[in-house]
């Protein structure tokens, strides 16, 4: 195991691997609720919750569940801060909870709760694990308002309920259907891979330029 | 209770709320197995058997067990999903080592599949009865298998073509899913 200091393992999840953006975990949730921002936050916050309590929880009592049912175990608890969540949103945003529909139960099977328990808290301390769970969650929350965003301006014409462009702006309803979803990741992917090749590029040519003096 | 037909329910749930293309339930697998029709086709139907299975389980919870402890929803059917996917999955291993080395990771994987979770959410949700659940059910999985296919066979064919690198991979996937989408809106109103 590699040692990494605490502020690499919270800024490791934000960007160098984000869970959606560039591991490709929780998907579902990452295109199916982010038609707008205030969806994608509510989502975001959820996840969040579920995520950082059940790392906290697991690394805490690791040493107390055997291997051969880990995983059981970890949806179990998982669950258990799913359906806190589902109460607590019901009860506290009616509104989004009824706009989020089965998603919210839905983040029991989000692959990256699951995935970074299995990585990372059930082999490390309650601290990391708390630092880490805060890092994955704030880059889960990075690439939902982002998707978001990018949705929400094209196909409503609209930031957070505020209208942008005024009256004569027609909204690209494709955007908020699931097919935008799809479109907008695919477009931030290949974005993406555009930098790294750029960046591999330049570094390329600083290595022969570096060879030649 | 519902009171929609059995067609209505059926039709829907394989074409104009398709769980893929409609719903953007079941991605992992979407993105993961989709690249040889073959193989797509066999994951469908271990698709269509789990998702059978659990509509078939989440009803006898929901009558016979849960009817006072709705609370206890998602993690009953939590844990009754992973016991069907460990059971189908050791059946697959014992009649078809070799669909079981294709499938690989996402086997057990389909634990975590939204698509099959979502199932026993919408189900109890909509309150269909028994019936209405399994043909629910056999609808959804084989939307999730034509959904599959027609991926698979267009990435088949797009690997002959000249994609440029950067696009070559899960942005290509993306924006081909993003199309099949929106080809499955026209569906939309039909219902």
């Amino acid at each position: 195991m590699r040692a990494t200091t605490p502020s690499q393992d919270l800024l490791r999840g934000i960007w160098k691997e984000n869970p959606v953006l560039i591991q490709m975990l929780g998907l579902c949730p990452a295109l199916a609720v982010t038609n707008t921002v205030k969806n994608a936050l509510a989502m975001s916050a959820a996840t969040f919750f579920v995520l950082t309590c059940s790392s906290v929880l697991i690394s805490s009592v690791k040493s107390l569940i055997p291997k051969e049912v880990r995983i059981s175990s970890y949806i179990l608890v998982i669950a258990t801060f799913v359906t806190l969540a589902d109460m607590m949103l019901q009860a506290y945003a009616p509104v989004q909870h009824k706009e989020l529909g089965a998603f919210i139960a839905l983040i029991v099977v989000n692959c990256m709760i699951l995935g970074r328990q299995e990585a990372f808290s059930s082999r490390n301390t309650v601290y990391r694990s708390l630092l880490d769970a805060v890092g994955v969650g704030i880059g889960f929350t990075i690439a939902l308002v982002m998707m978001g965003g990018f949705r929400e301006v094209l196909g409503i014409g609209t930031f957070f309920d505020i209208p942008l462009f005024g009256p004569n702006f027609e909204p690209w309803v494709v955007m908020v259907l699931p097919a935008g979803g799809f479109l907008t990741l695919g477009f931030i992917i290949l974005a993406m891979g555009v930098f790294e090749e750029r960046k591999k590029a330049r570094q390329a040519q600083a290595q022969t330029q570096g060879d030649a003096a | 209770m519902n009171d929609q037909t059995l067609f209505s329910i059926f039709f829907s749930a394989m074409v104009v709320n398709n769980f893929t293309l409609a719903l953007v339930l079941g991605l992992c697998p979407f993105m993961g197995v989709s690249a040889r029709v073959e193989t797509a086709l066999r994951m469908g139907l271990a698709n269509i058997c789990v998702l059978v299975l659990t509509s078939l389980s989440a009803w006898v919870l929901n009558t016979y067990i849960l009817e006072n402890a709705p609370y206890l929803r998602i993690i009953s059917f939590i844990i009754v999903v992973a016991s069907l996917v460990q059971i189908v999955e050791m059946v697959v291993k014992k009649i078809a080592p070799v669909l079981f080395r294709q499938l690989g990771i996402f086997l057990p994987l389909m634990t975590t599949n939204c698509a099959i979770f979502g199932l026993a959410i919408f189900q109890t949700n909509r309150g269909y009865d028994f019936l209405q659940g399994i043909v629910f059910a056999i609808g959804a999985g084989l939307g999730l298998t034509l959904a599959l296919v027609l991926m698979a066979s267009i990435r088949e064919t797009s690997e002959l073509s000249d994609i440029p690198a950067i696009a070559k991979g899960t942005g290509l996937t993306l924006i081909i899913a993003g199309s099949l989408s929106l080809a499955f809106m026209g569906f939309a109103g039909l219902l």
